[in-house]
């Protein structure tokens, strides 16, 4: 009953994102579709990534054909269970503080033999599989986090630089349209089109929405990472390409998860 | 309780990395290698200009003196059509104000002019639902201000360099900043000065 429900809403969704003008009911839909998925969490289509993460992360892989299951995600060789709640952090053996994208980056290359070079050089939206790939591991091992609240520490002093790198750029502008993600970010109940701009400035507007990534996003029918998020964003502030795993994306991301600090985490969420 | 909070911090601070406000040159580097395919001509997309440096430093309340600074050297970027005519065809702009493209790296090689993507951020015409509000309304902007040439000068030096009236202003330097050519900012200015422009009669 509830996935033909699920069902309906889907497709009023994908309706309603057809016509700009009809972005308030978009919004309406989503929220429904979020309740009928409290429901019956199963009806996610992002779970098709979970599912698809967890095949690749037991699956022998790369030149040294090795599965993921030796990958320290900061609490030991294999250990996934709440470990996402704890990204970003310093790792040590790589000298330095990684999200959970460039953490899965580092074990493919250094376990499974990948040139990093080569697997994010076609980076996302058009999107190699590679990268695909690597976002659908890293909802699976978010949605192993689900349920949990935001935990990183964030206070080795590494993780404070990278803090404060990404609360710095946050308010700066580049390129040509003078943007920062300050201009688009820091108030609440602003549009830009139609669309709802998120208050990420503010912590408790940032915890509900930080913890919903990776998301499923109605409008592509994917599921988005946080790297490709900060992408698309740096995309419509007309700055080059952002490269996945940079200190930029590491910086921002442990600078959001500092804002959504005791946010639950409900990933994969659901966004436009 | 702001004892506490004060004591709690001084104990967290380390001595090495911590606590340091991070400086520009840490941020500028990197940005630097946070874009790796960026062309040789868009590095200063990458570090930006006096004016965004000092807008970012200060997030956008700067001080008295650097906002006066700002000011006048935004107001000496500002290049007039050399007839002295601001208005251009509103028709024309209403298609800048509706159009978001240019300068994102999917936009080369460039396949039509750039927009102003004015309805990000405003309302204009009644027709057009879909606008942002990052922005004040600009409905009926011409009526409202009687069609005054001043105010005509206003809008053109306004759209051309936002910051020369209000400095580290949130809308982008369309002019200064080579977005829109002057011509095309004279289109703009007539969608909000023609008295024929659906701005101003409300349709
Ligand atoms: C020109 C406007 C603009 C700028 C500048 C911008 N963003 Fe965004 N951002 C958006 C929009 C619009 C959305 C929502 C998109 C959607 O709903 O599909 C968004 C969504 C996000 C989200 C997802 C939040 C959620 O609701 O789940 C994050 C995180 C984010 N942006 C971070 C950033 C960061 C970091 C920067 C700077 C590097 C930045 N943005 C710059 C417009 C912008
Ligand atoms: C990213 C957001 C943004 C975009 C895009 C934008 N503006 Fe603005 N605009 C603002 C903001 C914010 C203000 C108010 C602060 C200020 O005056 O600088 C403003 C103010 C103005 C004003 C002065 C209003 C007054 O009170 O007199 C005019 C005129 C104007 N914009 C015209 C335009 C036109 C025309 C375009 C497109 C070519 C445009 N804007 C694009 C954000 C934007």
């Amino acid at each position: 009953m509830v996935r033909t429900m699920v069902a309906a809403a889907l497709a009023l969704i994908a309706f309603a994102s057809l016509a700009r003008a009809q972005d308030a009911d978009t919004e309406k839909a989503i929220e429904k579709y979020r309740q009928m998925l409290r429901q019956d969490p199963w009806s996610n289509p992002g779970l098709l990534d979970v599912d698809r993460g967890e095949t690749l992360w037991t699956t022998p892989r790369g030149p040294q054909n090795v599965t993921l299951e030796q990958c320290d995600l900061g609490k030991g060789p294999g250990k996934v269970d709440g470990a996402f709640a704890e990204l970003p952090r310093y790792f040590a053996d790589a000298g330095r503080v990684m999200d959970l994208e460039t953490r899965l980056l580092w074990c493919m290359e250094k376990l499974q033999g990948f040139d990093a070079a080569e697997l994010t050089k076609k980076p996302h939206p058009a999107g190699g599989q590679p990268v695909r790939e690597l976002g659908a591991i890293a909802t699976y091992v978010a949605n192993k986090s689900m349920g949990l609240k935001y935990a990183a520490k964030l206070t080795e002093p590494h993780e404070q630089d990278a803090v404060a790198l990404g609360e710095n750029l946050f308010y700066r502008r580049s390129g040509p349209f003078d943007f920062a993600c300050a201009t688009c970010h820091s108030q609440s109940g602003l549009r830009i089109r139609l669309q709802g701009l998120p208050f990420l400035a503010e912590k408790k507007a940032a915890a509900k929405v930080i913890g919903e990534w990776p998301a499923y996003r109605v409008s592509t029918t994917n599921v988005m990472t946080m790297q490709n998020r900060l992408y698309d964003c740096y995309w419509q502030m007309r700055m080059p390409e952002l490269q996945l795993g940079s200190d930029v994306s590491v910086a921002l991301i442990a600078f959001l998860t500092k804002q959504a600090e005791g946010g639950e985490i409900a990933a994969p969420g659901l966004k436009r | 309780m702001r004892l506490t909070i004060i004591a709690l911090a001084v104990t967290l601070a380390t001595p090495a990395l911590a606590q340091q406000p991070v400086d520009a040159t840490r941020a500028n580097t990197a940005i630097q290698s946070a874009f790796p395919t960026a062309p040789a001509e868009w590095a200063s997309r990458l570090t930006g200009d006096e004016t965004m440096q000092q807008c970012s430093a200060a997030r956008n309340s700067a001080a008295k003196d650097i906002a006066a600074a700002i000011q006048k050297r935004e107001q000496a970027t500002i290049l007039y059509p050399t007839d002295n005519n601001f208005i251009g065809d509103w028709r024309r702009g209403e298609a800048l104000a509706q159009s978001g493209y240019g300068l994102r790296f999917t936009d080369y090689p460039p396949r039509q002019v750039n927009g102003g993507n004015c309805y990000a951020c405003h309302q204009l015409t009644k027709a057009e639902v879909s606008y942002g509000t990052l922005g004040p309304s600009l409905s009926e902007y011409g009526k409202l201000r009687d069609y005054k040439p001043e105010a005509v000068k206003a809008a053109y030096e306004k759209i051309y360099d936002s910051h020369a009236a209000l400095p580290c202003s949130t809308m982008p330097r369309f002019g200064a900043n080579q977005v829109l050519t002057i011509e095309q900012i004279k289109d703009a200015v007539a969608l909000l000065m023609s008295p024929d422009s659906p701005v101003n009669t409300g349709k």
